[in-house]
């Protein structure tokens, strides 16, 4: 992902107006639309059955521990940054039965693999930051080792219609970690919101089929001097960042930090942080019997470094205090995952930072430890 | 409970000490599921389903409603956990002390003369107590009331001779595994879902509604923080103190709370403890 918006010769353009065309060529092309809406104060992906229930006119006001949903100046359908969620809980489910076990009449029991069979999901409004993340986890999930069965279903049955980002949220900082705001890559369907409609690119064979159902104009050089102009302002408008994406250094010199239990003051350990991550992947397997005892559901769920039973090797817990809980997190994060996936596994979209009810702000914590380094 | 021993038709006890009842409701409510059980299982005491065999008989798993609130409370659990394989504490009054545990903190003697008419007929504890402050348990469950799947899950492991999973994360998790928006993120909301435990499903928070802690306190929990967080909000150090000292105002880590942020109720030029 990167900073600027490249031109594309054969982009279309589609006003605003014709936006019902798009979910129409997706439902024609056998897709379900997951799409940006409104509810509850917040913007949430949920299955998408109108146009007319995208947030138009609206975006997010975010701070730490804080968010707020706002009218715009401007009428567009994609003016909000994110909201808690946005691709994972599509493809690592909260919730994946994986298998079951049944023990029949002779007392026999057969174990049976879960076999999930997804529907075609088109996902609508992805950013450059989730699609980044959405790269990390399939290395952790679909990667050359173990693969996960019920993600890689999901995962392919999936297209994705990403937007480059003509505006930060003020908890953004994805410039710093090089993935945003523009989307380069990741996508199938590419857009590019300007106040009038929408610049489309086509960049797969399946996204080619829907974008030759769409009632395109020629775009017009000054709509993507329009559109180039936003996103790079954009760009330079995220005042958040971190210092480098590699930052093993720094906080593996940071093991003994008295900070870290400055941070445990403030943590709830409630690991709303790693729910809302969109590369975070811990999970725990769950075994639920059936009170008849003959069928057993094995099921693979969301976990967190901040949970009761994570940490637990065999009757020792090597993790007991929050301090340690946070520590891992952000050394995880931030530094081995260098070594686990060849990359830091922040993507710079600020939801921990936002959705932590006390807002603990990571970039913040890093600069605490980096001036501690400079005092030292 | 690391190893489950249970014969194959178990035999099954419902208690009630110092309670509303609403607990023991989760069995009675269950539908199928209590039919499914009464098969599986002999429920050979459960008063409010109107069996009683006497309190002395043998059973395998006894679950008790309600906190220790008087001397006949005392006597009665110790005679039930000297006859039950496995002791099950279900709900607020039976883990924390519940509600009633609310008189440990204030004048609890000195009030029977205002409420009652007739304060000698009444006979209580100087405190009402969680069932383990008296006998070993070996399985709590929280919640006021107790979650009937929570319930029925743990009853089916137990069966399966496998030791129940148990639900000491926060609710948060809980919350944001269901997709429900965060209401002291998006609102202001005074919600005690990062300092209580999960097991009821967020229900609060899935209809909009702040969590109230009901389910006592999860692992971790940092009541200070939170705390200084509400006062953020404008939440009064009062209703701080209110919010833990409520349902499970017995659950030591409600009551240190409560205690420290009473400490600052009636001096406005204090904002709560300090942060560091």
């Amino acid at each position: 992902m990167c900073a600027t918006v490249a031109v594309d010769p054969l982009a279309g353009f589609l006003p605003h107006s014709q936006l019902p065309a798009l979910l129409h060529a997706l439902h024609e092309t056998g897709y379900r639309c997951i799409g940006p809406q409104a509810r509850d104060g917040a913007i949430v992906f949920d299955e998408l059955q109108d146009t007319a229930d995208l947030p138009w006119g609206l975006i997010d006001v975010q701070e730490p521990g804080r968010y707020r949903l706002t009218e715009a100046t401007s009428r567009r359908a994609f003016a909000w940054a994110n909201g808690p969620q946005a691709i994972k809980p599509w493809v690592f489910q909260a919730h994946e039965p994986q298998w079951t076990a049944q023990r029949n009449a002779q007392g026999h029991i057969r174990f049976e693999a879960v076999h999930v069979a997804p529907q075609a999901t088109a996902i609508l409004g992805v950013r450059a930051c989730d699609l980044a993340a959405l790269q990390i986890q399939d290395c952790h999930f679909a990667g050359s080792r173990e693969r996960d069965a019920a993600y890689l279903a999901r995962r392919d049955h999936l297209l994705l219609i990403g937007i480059h980002c003509a505006r930060s949220a003020d908890t953004c900082f994805c410039v710093s970690t090089g993935d945003g705001p523009a989307i380069d890559r990741g996508a199938d369907l590419i857009l590019g919101e300007i106040d009038e409609g929408l610049i489309v690119s086509a960049c797969s064979t399946a996204a080619r089929r829907i974008f030759r159902l769409l009632p395109l104009e020629r775009v017009r050089p000054e709509q993507w001097a329009m559109l180039r102009q936003e996103v790079t302002n954009n760009a330079g408008s995220q005042r958040r960042a971190l210092p480098s994406q590699d930052l093993r250094n720094l906080l593996y010199a940071k093991l003994d930090s008295p900070h870290w239990s400055t941070i445990a003051e403030r943590c709830l350990s409630c690991g709303n942080c790693t729910a809302v991550c969109p590369t975070c992947f811990c999970h725990q397997e769950t075994d639920t019997s059936t009170l008849n005892g003959e069928w057993v559901t094995h099921a693979r769920e969301w976990d967190s470094c901040f949970s009761d039973q994570h940490a637990h090797l065999a009757g020792l817990e090597i993790r007991s205090e929050v301090h340690l809980r946070y520590r891992q997190w952000l050394l995880h994060k931030l530094g081995t995952w260098h070594e686990q996936y060849g990359r830091s596994g922040c993507v710079g979209c600020g939801r921990c930072i936002t959705w932590c009810p006390v807002g603990i702000d990571l970039t913040e914590e890093i600069s605490a430890f980096s001036s501690e380094e400079t005092s030292t | 409970m690391a190893k489950i021993t249970l014969p194959s038709r178990s035999r099954v006890a419902v208690h009630k000490f110092s309670s509303c009842d609403g607990c023991q409701l989760a069995f009675l409510n269950a539908g199928n599921d209590l039919l499914t059980l009464a098969e599986r299982v002999q429920f050979v005491h459960f008063a409010e389903a109107g069996i009683s065999a006497p309190i002395d008989t043998n059973v395998d798993i006894a679950f008790v409603e309600g906190s220790i609130s008087t001397a006949e409370d005392e006597t009665r659990i110790a005679v039930i956990r000297a006859h039950s394989r496995y002791l099950v504490a279900i709900g607020a009054c039976a883990t924390s002390g519940g509600v009633q545990a609310l008189r440990n903190l204030g004048r609890g003697h000195d009030w029977l003369a205002e409420v009652y008419p007739n304060p000698d007929q009444i006979d209580s504890l100087d405190a009402a107590c969680p069932v383990s402050d008296y006998v070993r348990v070996d399985l709590e469950l929280w919640g006021c009331p107790v979650s009937e799947r929570q319930l029925f899950a743990a009853i089916a492991a137990l069966l399966g001779h496998v030791a129940p999973k148990e639900h000491n994360d926060a609710l948060c998790m809980a919350c944001k595994a269901r997709g429900s928006v965060c209401v002291l993120v998006t609102r202001d909301e005074p919600c005690m879902g990062p300092l209580t435990r999960t097991g009821c499903g967020a229900l609060c928070p899935d209809f909009g509604r702040a969590c109230y802690g009901c389910f006592g306190p999860s692992r971790n929990a940092n009541h200070l923080s939170w705390g200084a967080r509400m006062r953020e909000f404008g939440v009064t150090p009062e209703s701080i103190v209110r919010r833990f000292h409520m349902i499970n105002s017995g659950a030591q880590d409600c009551l240190d709370a409560g205690d420290t942020w009473r400490g600052f109720c009636h001096n406005p030029k204090i904002d709560g403890p300090s942060k560091s």
